[in-house]
């Protein structure tokens, strides 16, 4: 029984703890891009991570991770503009706009790697796509006493680290600004009146939900990253009225769908006699989608109701 | 040989009898794809077929799981594409199914299928590696698409397939260019809008299953929504909107297959999108109707007729003109000379200018509810808008006539 601890320990806290703090990274700022109707927002910057993490390899030649981070945010914020200048310069709607541009983005991605030598370097479409989080394993540790132990925590993976911090920068920015995203999100026509700059509001939480989206891509792969910026605000959404609940229960969800995605996904084969793990970032995904689909079956508010935008924003 | 003589030679088909089948099925594909593309388009709902076909790939996988456990060959096409159709038609239905009866967005059903479909395609990826049989089950190639060492029963196949696309765009095009073009007026003439629209997602989900091996699944979306919009840049008129749509999709994805042929070891997909993408770049620029180009030139043609304007009548009454872009355009016509003092033909063109003013002020105060003289901006000359019998009995009505 102590070695199955110390296994645990060692292979799969951490991959739990990074996988629940990306999902919750995403999650926060998923809330209001889902009330906005922007919540394919995530998806457009997931997809054109590829291409900025190709290209600051290129430029720098490493694998760093600050380097990678860096290209992917620029990507990420180079997409944006470019939907905007197909929107206004070619009047096209928005959605097309973001299909044009994220699409020819990652295929300008997938062609740069296949066209650089990056043999002998960890890049490829796969990782991009799922990741790798079952090699993020916690090697000094021996078992749960390590847990207190500075030497062996300064050897946990350094994506815990990274995504900790992001996740700080996300809860103190939705924090800050809870006002100002609140009341831009469900009346924007009041939020300018009040003085709120609409515009800069949005594209700081465009900002935030790429930094959380290029940390998660950078742990967990972008499937992840895709899917807790929806699903888990969708499945609140459904629970209630009230947008700070809505936030706790989000945050609720992307925790279940790490934790038991993750287990479901190391574990479940051997219950089934198979010594084969599968993998992690789909599991998660994919126990994600299934707390939604119960969530529109049974949600105590998974209908519309006209009110409701106007409830939460007298009660938040 | 060179890679651009590999790639003529791709081009005209002429690289092997596989790789000539394998870009004619892609152009076909394009056309296809092209042209439901359009209606989707029109429709506003081109992020749905990213959910369709994002939502193929647990298909794919169930498909070889099934067929290698009844101890077949889990790689045999016509299977994958039948359970890709039947998992893309499931996610196609949640879509749909989320939007309508629950409190969530379009967006977000959108968002929500395509994530956790392909999150469950993944671990079926992984849990088919782990098969004995399955360890290079070459699914991968449809992530991206890959033609090489394509089967030419496949090839064949996906030639074949996307010609009966094609000709499904044909056949429904006039009920779908109905909906997509006034779905009230078509329900009133007796088109069952819903029945509609679920076909052209259809078509949309037959072009995605046939262009997985090609494109891969990933990508094939930007050819449903690529082409379209590179179409609405040269018409306003739905019918040519779509053939428009279904010619760039062929000829991006023609060429690039052909490219891919000609150049080893880049994959199809990709190529086609950069091709499609180059198409909507040079018509974003060039179209004379709505590219960035032409309103550019449009507007500058129309500052300077201003500018022309204001000048001439400047002159006319005698002000001295500082506006440098006016001067400009006065000396460069020849109506002033490098001083500024007014040219012989200065001099006419101003009074010809101010006389057309003083008609224009002169109509509008007699025959202010004349919808004719709402013409007015300020540049267009009367002439445009009255007969000469008109112009004449105007001059005899005018408070003091100038000579010109």
């Amino acid at each position: 029984m102590m070695d199955l601890g110390v296994d645990f320990v060692q292979l799969s806290l951490a991959p739990i703890v990074i996988g629940t703090l990306a999902a919750i990274a995403c999650a926060l700022p998923g809330n209001f891009l889902l009330l906005r109707r922007q919540a394919l927002i995530g998806d457009a910057i997931s997809h054109v991570a590829l291409p900025g993490i190709v290209v600051a390899f290129l430029v720098t030649g490493t694998v760093a991770a600050w380097p990678m981070m860096i290209g992917a945010a620029g990507a990420a914020v180079v997409a944006v503009a470019l939907i905007e200048a197909i929107k206004r310069l070619g009047r096209v709607e928005p959605g097309a706009a973001m299909g044009v541009v994220f699409t020819t983005l990652f295929a300008a991605g997938v062609l740069l790697l296949e066209q650089s030598d990056t043999s002998g370097v960890h890049i490829d479409v796969e990782h991009a796509l799922y990741g790798n989080l079952e090699s993020l394993i916690w090697f000094d540790a021996t078992g749960w006493r390590s847990l207190l132990d500075p030497a062996a925590l300064a050897k946990l993976p350094p994506q815990l680290f990274r995504l900790a911090i992001v996740l700080a920068v996300i809860v103190a920015f939705i924090a800050a600004f809870w006002k100002e995203l609140a009341i831009s999100t469900f009346d924007p026509g009041f939020a300018e009146t009040v003085g709120i700059r609409t515009g800069a509001v949005g594209f700081a939480l465009v900002v935030a939900a790429a930094i959380a989206a290029v940390a998660a891509f950078d742990a967990v792969g972008s499937i992840i990253a895709i899917a807790m910026f929806v699903c888990p605000p969708a499945t609140a959404r459904l629970m209630t009225d009230r947008l700070g609940r809505q936030i706790a229960w989000s945050v609720l969800f992307a925790t279940t769908s790490a934790v038991a995605g993750y287990v479901f996904a190391g574990y479940g084969p051997l219950w089934f006699g198979s010594p084969h793990a599968i993998s992690a970032a789909g599991m998660i995904a994919t126990v994600s989608g299934l707390q939604l689909g119960l969530a529109c079956l049974l949600g105590p508010r998974r209908r519309r109701a006209v009110q409701a935008a106007a409830a939460s924003l007298h009660n938040p | 040989m060179t890679t651009a003589d590999l790639f003529l030679d791709a081009l005209s088909l002429r690289a092997g009898y596989n790789s000539a089948l394998v870009t004619v099925g892609a152009g076909l594909l394009g056309v296809a794809a092209g042209g439901a593309g359009a209606f989707v388009f029109l429709r506003k709902r081109a992020l749905v077929s990213d959910a369709i076909t994002h939502a193929t790939l647990p298909g794919v996988a169930l498909a070889f799981i099934v067929m290698a456990a009844l101890g077949g060959d889990g790689r045999w096409l016509p299977g994958l594409i039948f359970g890709s159709a039947v998992s893309a038609a499931i996610g196609l239905i949640v879509v749909e199914w989320i939007a309508a009866r629950t409190r969530l967005g379009e967006d977000a059903a959108i968002g929500a299928v395509l994530s956790v479909f392909f999150g469950l395609g993944i671990v079926l990826l992984t849990v088919i590696q782990t098969m004995s049989q399955g360890k290079q089950a070459g699914l991968d190639g449809f992530l991206l698409g890959s033609t090489s060492g394509m089967l030419a029963g496949e090839a064949v196949l996906i030639a074949a397939a996307g010609g009966v696309a094609v000709a499904l765009v044909v056949a429904l095009r006039r009920p779908m260019t109905m909906v997509a073009f006034d779905p009230e007026h078509a329900a009133t003439v007796g088109i069952d809008v819903r029945r509609t629209d679920l076909a052209m997602m259809g078509l949309a989900l037959i072009v995605t299953v046939i262009g997985l091996k090609i494109v891969g699944l990933i990508l094939i979306v930007a050819l449903l929504i690529i082409p379209p919009v590179t179409a609405r840049f040269w018409t306003d008129r739905v019918d040519r909107l779509i053939l428009i749509s279904a010619g760039a999709g062929g000829l991006a994805s023609y060429s690039g297959a052909a490219f891919s042929a000609a150049a080893r070891d880049v994959p199809t997909g990709p190529v086609i999108v950069l091709f499609a993408f180059a198409l909507f770049v040079l018509s974003l620029a060039l179209s004379p109707l709505r590219g960035v180009l032409a309103s550019a030139l449009r507007h500058r043609r129309f500052q300077h007729r201003v500018h022309l304007r204001q000048g001439l009548l400047a002159m006319a009454r005698g002000e001295a003109i500082y506006d440098r872009l006016t001067l400009r355009i006065l000396r460069r016509r020849g109506l002033i000379r490098r001083d500024g003092v007014a040219t012989r033909e200065g001099r006419g063109a101003a009074g010809r200018a101010q006389l057309d003013e003083t008609r224009w002020a002169t109509a509008r105060r007699l025959r202010a509810d004349d919808p004719v003289l709402e013409r007015y901006d300020g540049l267009t000359p009367i002439d445009d808008v009255l007969t000469s019998d008109q112009v004449e009995h105007l001059d005899s009505l005018l408070p003091k006539p100038e000579s010109t």
